[in-house]
């Protein structure tokens, strides 16, 4: 049974009794141990929908319709006190900025001891000799001391190991982690998801890596759901992906990105214009006018999501019909 | 070969710590040490290193933003390190910048063509103003109503179309790209990347291009220096620097970076380079690589490695890389 699943799930901002969709109905499933990539571009709704499991979504964004399902129950049921007890002890997030979700004024230790006691509900002792486990598996070098120093003494890296440990100390069955690694640099890049992905398999916990970078997707994940304006467009295994990508904006994406096995006189293949403001409407499928393989029908209706992509004209089927 | 554009010679900047009552210096981080390198007419030059390594620092020294502690900068035959004020015009004319981010870089005041305008009227253009916006959005991909929206008004990949165009307003002959490209989604990066290379090629630019990320800095230049805590580690023609590394800390940086390729990540054993980049207020001694470096030796802890040449036009800074002969490649 799937760890995690996603039907359907509308998210839109309520601003003066207007609804604007920003998230439009997203499926998907995660299974126990699986890492699966989300990933896309600004305003492509990968941040908001995973918010929207973690139950953390901003007052004006409402959950219009769906339904997160994990273990056999509606997530988006639960009381605000329920949530708060599933967030620490089943499912844990990871954030880009690790400076702005760890507080400046507390010590390491206090927020680490702190996150134990409340989700393992161990006696604060207990907590301290866990939080020290945690840091030395983290990689935290010289544990008992660095428990007393305040964020501001640890590196960016450092920092995003801190979170880490935070978010693995109940054994979560999901981590969600948001562009974990964007703001480091490329060394301790490949140490923090190491470390992400030995952890996650060591454990069995699921991991939600939300990202812009085909690379990382690439090194890291399972299956990949791509992203654009608000919708999932294809959905499947990384691989596949990668070598048979069926939607366009896919395709756009991968030749998009420089390569360090690439010939370089050859120019990269961008889409052309810009990634859809989320607040414009388009009719069709909102990719057709970035698309060059769009004809009449994508302006006119929008293509249904199949479980694997959601396009009128699927570029397999294309290249058979050329043929 | 063509002649050489900018040489910088021997260049290190260093800012002092003050601390105390009486402000006294107690300390210099030293942000880049002893760089020497040379970029010729119409090429494409890449700084690459993490946070600290000095490559925005030796940027803006070549900018003249920054005063170098040691060294000279020459450019086009002319020593440019002591000028200062007036002197200094006719090089800020030939030399333009785009930055990272163009939202703070852009007067959020001004519309695009006032920022253009601004430009042209300080320099004392002498054609028609008006005409030479019009043309220099033209250049850079954006219709003519550009000229009458504010920054907000535009997606950032305008934003920085618009920064590009200011850079080309006097028509310079270098221009300096600090993280030109970084804060882009990937399919406006590449829009961004293809205008900077048909912009090159067009106008006969040379370009500084400093960035952190490997496969656009590889994509864009033509030769490219790796830097690490202020001091340039490797210097290579690009494919000759990507496809055969010398010094270990280009290897490691090249492994950190995954290619977008599920089937070639799979067979790839990469090993993360451990330890975390030190402080550059106390570099290490020695080769200031060697705290992280998977090789280093007792002698890499006291001797500075000085860069050798270990192919046709590359040099490596490594104690290691002149006992190994150059066609021994390990992989």
């Amino acid at each position: 049974m799937a760890l995690l699943e996603v039907r359907d799930l509308t998210i839109a901002l309520r601003a003066d009794g207007e609804d604007t969709t920003l998230v439009q109905g997203v499926s998907y499933q995660i299974e126990p141990g699986e890492t699966l990539a989300l990933v896309g571009e600004s305003g492509s709704g990968k941040s908001l929908s995973s918010l929207a499991v973690m139950g953390l979504l901003a007052k004006e964004l409402v959950v219009t319709s769906g339904e997160i399902v994990m273990e056999g129950e509606n997530l988006l049921d639960l009381s605000d006190e329920e949530m708060r007890r599933r967030r620490g002890r089943d499912m844990a997030m990871v954030f880009q900025e690790p400076m702005t979700s760890l507080n400046p004024v507390l010590t390491i230790g206090a927020q680490i001891i702190e996150s134990i006691e409340e989700n393992l509900g161990l006696s604060r002792a207990a907590a301290r000799e866990r939080a020290i486990e945690l840091l030395k598996e983290v990689g935290v070098a010289d544990a008992e001391r660095r428990l007393k120093q305040y964020p501001h003494h640890f590196s960016g890296g450092m920092r995003q190991r801190v979170m880490i440990a935070i978010a693995l100390a109940a054994e979560p069955k999901l981590i969600i982690a948001d562009e974990p690694t964007t703001a480091l640099d490329v060394t301790i890049q490949a140490q923090i998801l190491d470390l992400m992905a030995r952890l996650c398999r060591e454990h069995g916990t699921a991991l939600v890596l939300i990202t812009h970078n085909l690379g990382i997707v690439a090194r890291y994940a399972q299956r990949v759901n791509v992203m654009y304006s608000g919708r999932i467009v294809e959905s499947g295994p990384a691989a596949e992906i990668y070598h048979n990508p069926r939607h366009p904006y896919s395709e756009g994406l991968l030749q998009s990105v420089p390569r360090l096995d690439q010939d370089r006189s050859v120019p990269l293949a961008p889409i052309k214009g810009s990634p859809a403001d989320p607040f414009m409407s388009i009719t069709g499928c909102r990719f057709h006018p970035r698309c060059d393989y769009a004809g009449p029908i994508c302006r006119q209706t929008a293509p249904d999501f199949d479980g694997s992509v959601a396009c009128h004209f699927p570029l397999d089927t294309q290249q058979k019909d050329a043929s | 070969m063509s002649a050489p554009l900018l040489r910088i010679e021997n260049v290190s900047v260093h800012f002092p710590v003050h601390k105390g009552l009486m402000q006294r210096e107690v300390a210099a981080v030293k942000a880049v040490e002893k760089v020497t390198l040379t970029l010729n007419q119409g090429e494409a030059f890449g700084l690459v290193g993490e946070s600290g390594c000095g490559k925005t620092t030796l940027a803006r020294t070549v900018l003249r933003l920054v005063d170098p502690t040691e060294g000279e900068i020459w450019f086009d035959g002319q020593n440019i390190t002591g000028m200062s004020g007036k002197s200094l015009l006719p090089y800020r004319k030939r030399v333009a910048a785009i930055f990272q981010d163009p939202f703070s870089s852009l007067n959020p005041r001004m519309t695009a063509g006032g920022i253009l305008s601004e430009v042209l009227r300080v320099h004392r253009y002498e054609g028609d103003v008006s005409a030479r916006v019009a043309e220099l959005l033209q250049i850079c991909g954006l219709a003519p109503r550009f000229a009458d929206l504010y920054p907000h008004q535009m997606s950032g990949g305008q934003r920085q179309r618009v920064g590009i165009a200011r850079a080309l307003a006097l028509e310079p002959d270098l221009i300096v790209c600090d993280e030109a490209v970084s804060a882009l989604d990937v399919s406006i990066q590449a829009q961004i990347i293809n205008l900077l290379t048909d912009l090159r090629k067009r106008f006969g630019l040379t370009f500084l291009f400093i960035g952190h990320d490997l496969s656009v800095v590889r994509h864009l230049c033509d030769r490219v220096a790796v830097m690490y805590l202020g001091r340039v580690m490797e210097m290579a023609g690009s494919e000759e620097l990507f496809d055969n590394p010398e010094h270990p800390y280009t290897r490691a940086l090249i492994d950190a970076v995954p290619n977008p390729d599920p089937l070639s990540e799979a067979e790839r054993a990469t090993t993360a380079l451990a330890g975390e980049i030190p402080s550059p207020l106390d570099p290490p001694s020695g080769c200031v690589f060697h705290t992280r470096c998977p090789i280093a030796t007792a002698q890499c802890r006291t001797e500075i490695p000085e860069a050798v040449t270990v192919g046709p036009d590359h040099v490596a800074a490594c104690l290691a890389v002149s006992e190994r002969p150059v066609s021994e490649k390990t992989t």
